[in-house]
């Protein structure tokens, strides 16, 4: 029998005397729950700033201007869990409705004249969606290239796809069951709220309780030791990209749907790519890989979407309005990593 | 010079310490993982403050915590992992930390020219860290103390990453350090060490130093009863084979064949290995660091790819570099490098015990219940005595013996037919050592697994059946009879031919 007790193993590793409370706590579900007071705080500024913000239909609009880029998060957060970043699902945000509504809407609203099936449209999406993934992941996984390069060219190529398609055109009358992700709501609920809502559950639930979730966490952690533990690592790696890629193309429908249009720059004139890091970053989700969750991620969108509505509701001046919101973020960057504790830390 | 002296009185880690280094002294720090050499390490080395107590060079205050460049002015440390950045040159990392604003490249190869000779040391200043060898990456770091003129060097387990000729160099080092009026602080799981080179030894149980006196005085099970405690103080060395020789093995059938086995690998190369492991026999390979003996734990393992040869479980070919198959096949693999493969250090002890037999424990959807996780982990974590506050706590928190217990504890969790363990004991403490080539051995008793253990620590090998002695990449020669003789397998590790041999 080993006699030595584990407060000794513990403060050994240098950490013992700073509370054994702290730890024997759920310290996950401290941290998860440490943005809202800011959500709170935030709040009350909205309602300050605005009588329009208390309202259900306010709310409801938040609801629906960032669930695509919530869908997005949750892609973007599952591929920073495997310690890897794609920059590119801005470009698949914007291409693969483009590639759809391309197909769908008729010669004088800018298509190609194949009028497809509104439905067939949101599968050429879907697979839109997974082919880039599938390419970033080959290229990252088995070519053994940098994810931040490959990712910043793939984005780049897919924007000057995406514009040069249309020639620049944007592509309006999106038949309505086309649209009806983005635009559609059940009373004052947007559907896209709830399908974001369902996303982001499932796949929090995934993470937590599926065994291939976990095998996300332990080789975003050590993947030499997921690897020596006999996890198909490269498998996962490959499926993690395809999937974020998917759900960027699912959040870009959102967006089409939501502005009833395709323009030749969505998602990359936003620039919603920095929102989509910094909403997973200010919920905790670790750029190095292995650590955050779902309800973390989920807190970052939801305080991103408040700030951007106060915002709007100041009538802030359009010019400076970009300043404002980058200083915005990276004030609520450097907010969660206090409330966050060590644990948001990266390492230095 | 003026005695060094230190004294301590933390709550826990450490309680109320008193330890004093005199110059030219070489003192030995011995104790078991999670005693407190850790923290010891830290607090003299300057990256952690002592909640109580003081420490002194010289009569004088120390500088702040953290205040490193000034800390090394009188105490430096070569850690256990090296902190040499590999691309920069040996001058650079000589100089690292202390370069002045503008750097002179002549001054600075000169002055480390200068050190290497006046301490006898033979690497050029211009050479690439990336290019040198272990020892000599610790010669570097051992100049690099010297260049800040410290009065005290602090080894934390200099050999353990060193072939045995390079350990008897490194003790040359040492006295002339010693002799050259520097003291040295030698920390080490390894008592033969402490007894060469250490004129007095220090022990610490949980936190406290239970004993300090010279070597000369002192035997091998003093500072072993010192190290455990009473409790253990009878049966230190229980599971010796000379003690108590296992009975003649009815053998069983071939588990793994390896047949013209080669590899390119750069830490080892093999060149046509053949081999073979029975079901419920535990086979040694053992030579030196060089000769090949991780690189075949590696190989037959999948986690490195063969350039040629065979490797075939119960008859069955296993392909080559997929360790994802070579486990489904049934081979469990304990990594030669815990902290890189063993364990994730943030995810709970459960989940990495657990993390090979995910597949089985989740249902036909996938699902995996936490509760399912750790009903599964608990048996296998009670029979290797492993302490944790819980299923839940880090394993990154773990001493480095409960971490090697979750490593091994992930391997018997999925119930392999062959087990290749390679120097599963390195940096573990005695107790925890024999607990774990317990465990291994009687896995291979009770469920007739094979279990081939690659190792350099000839100690590792008392649970061996067989030993096979690599040198330079090949079979060269195998002991069938335990018990094995010491000397005789380091003669044959150096491929010397046994003269006597019959």
């Amino acid at each position: 029998m080993i006699t030595n007790s584990p407060a000794v193993a513990a403060g050994s590793d240098g950490g013992g005397t700073r509370g054994s409370w702290l730890r024997s706590m759920n310290v996950g579900v401290l941290r998860e729950v440490a943005l809202l007071p800011v959500i709170v705080v935030l709040i009350i500024v909205g309602a300050v700033v605005s009588p329009a913000f208390l309202t259900v239909s306010n709310f409801a609009g938040i609801g629906e201007q960032s669930s695509a880029l919530g869908v997005v998060v949750v892609g973007e957060s599952l591929i920073l869990l495997i310690g890897g970043m794609d920059l590119s699902l801005e470009g698949t945000y914007g291409l693969a409705p483009m590639v759809a509504a391309w197909l769908i809407v008729p010669i004088s609203a800018y298509g190609v004249g194949t009028d497809w099936n509104p439905y067939l449209g949101i599968l050429v999406l879907l697979a839109v969606g997974a082919v880039i993934g599938l390419i970033n992941g080959l290229l990252i996984v088995k070519g053994r290239l940098n994810g931040f390069i490959v990712t910043l060219g793939m984005t780049i190529v897919l924007a000057g796809l995406q514009n040069g398609i249309v020639k620049a055109q944007t592509l309006f009358n999106l038949p309505q069951s086309f649209g009806y992700l983005g635009s559609a709501s059940v009373g004052q609920v947007p559907v896209s709220l709830i399908v974001a809502i369902v996303i982001f559950a499932a796949t929090g639930l995934f993470l937590r309780y599926h065994r291939t979730g976990r095998a996300i966490y332990a080789l975003g952690g050590n993947a030499a030791a997921a690897r020596a533990a006999g996890i198909k690592i490269d498998r996962i790696k490959i499926g993690v990209y395809v999937t974020g890629s998917i759900l960027a193309a699912v959040g870009g429908l959102m967006e089409a749907g939501r502005v009833s249009a395709v323009t030749g720059q969505q998602g990359y004139q936003e620039g919603i790519i920095f929102n989509v890091f910094a909403a997973a970053v200010i919920g905790g989700v670790s750029l190095k890989g292995g650590r955050g969750n779902m309800v973390g991620a989920a807190t970052g969108v939801i305080l991103l979407g408040i700030v951007q509505d106060i915002l709007d509701l100041a009538n802030v001046s359009n010019y400076w309005i970009e300043a404002i919101d980058g200083a915005v973020i990276l004030f609520a960057l450097f907010l969660a990593r206090i409330v966050g504790g060590e644990s948001t830390a990266e390492e230095s | 010079m003026t005695g060094v002296e230190k004294r301590f009185g933390t709550t826990r880690a450490l309680r109320g310490v008193d330890l004093s280094i005199r110059a030219g002294q070489c003192l030995g720090l011995v104790g078991r993982n999670g005693a407190g050499k850790s923290t010891l390490v830290s607090i003299l080395s300057g990256l952690a403050e002592p909640d109580e107590g003081t420490v002194r060079f010289g009569g004088v205050e120390p500088p702040r915590a953290g205040d490193t460049a000034r800390w090394h002015q009188w105490i430096a440390t070569v850690f256990q992992h090296s902190m040499i950045v590999p691309d920069l040159s040996v001058a650079e990392n000589v100089f690292l930390g202390a370069t002045p604003r503008l750097v002179s490249w002549r001054e600075m190869r000169a002055r480390t020219r200068d050190i290497m000779r006046d301490w006898g040391f033979d690497i050029a200043a211009e050479t690439p860290c990336r290019e040198l060898s272990v020892e000599q990456l610790q010669i570097v770091e051992i100049a690099r103390a010297l260049a800040r003129g410290a009065k005290c060097v602090l080894l934390d387990e200099p050999t353990a990453a060193l072939e045995r000729d390079a350990g008897r160099r490194l003790f040359e080092r040492v006295r002339q350090l010693t002799d050259g009026g520097v003291a040295v602080l030698y920390i080490s799981h390894h008592l033969e060490e402490v007894f060469e080179i250490c004129q007095e030894v220090a022990v610490l149980r949980d936190g406290e130093l239970v004993l300090t006196a010279p070597t000369a005085s002192l035997s091998k099970d003093d500072l072993v009863a010192a190290m455990v405690g009473e409790i253990q103080t009878d049966s230190p060395e229980r599971s010796r084979l000379t003690d108590t020789p296992k009975a003649p093995l009815a053998k069983g059938d071939v588990v793994l064949e390896v047949a013209d086995l080669t590899s390119d690998s750069t830490r080892g190369r093999l060149s046509g290995v053949s081999l073979e492991v029975r079901a419920g026999e535990v086979v040694g390979v053992t030579g030196l660091l060089s000769a090949g003996v991780a690189t075949i734990g590696r190989v037959v393992a999948g986690a490195a790819e063969r350039s040629g040869g065979e490797v075939r479980l119960r008859g069955r070919s296993v392909p080559s570099g997929r360790r994802d198959l070579a486990q489904r096949a049934g081979i469990g693999y304990v990594p030669e490098d815990r902290h890189a493969e063993g364990f994730v250090a943030h995810l709970g002890v459960a989940e990495n015990a657990t993390m090979t037999i995910t597949k089985r424990l989740s249902d036909r959807f996938g699902v995996l219940r936490p509760r399912s996780r750790a009903a599964a982990a608990a048996p296998l974590t009670a029979k290797l005595s492993l302490v944790s506050s819980g299923p839940g706590q880090p394993v990154g928190e773990l001493s480095g013996g409960n971490q090697q217990k979750v490593t091994v504890a992930r391997t018997l969790a999925h119930d392999p037919s062959l087990i290749v363990a390679v120097t599963p004991t390195r940096g573990v403490d005695i107790a925890s050592k024999e607990l774990l080539l317990d465990s291994l051995a009687d896995a291979a008793r009770s469920s007739g697994a094979g279990v081939l253990l690659c190792s350099d620590e000839l100690s590792d090998l008392e649970i061996c059946d067989r030993v096979i002695v690599l040198v330079r990449g090949e079979v060269f020669t195998e002991f069938t009879e335990p018990p094995f003789d010491r000397d005789e397998l380091i003669i044959a590790t150096e491929g010397i031919a046994q003269e006597a041999a019959e």
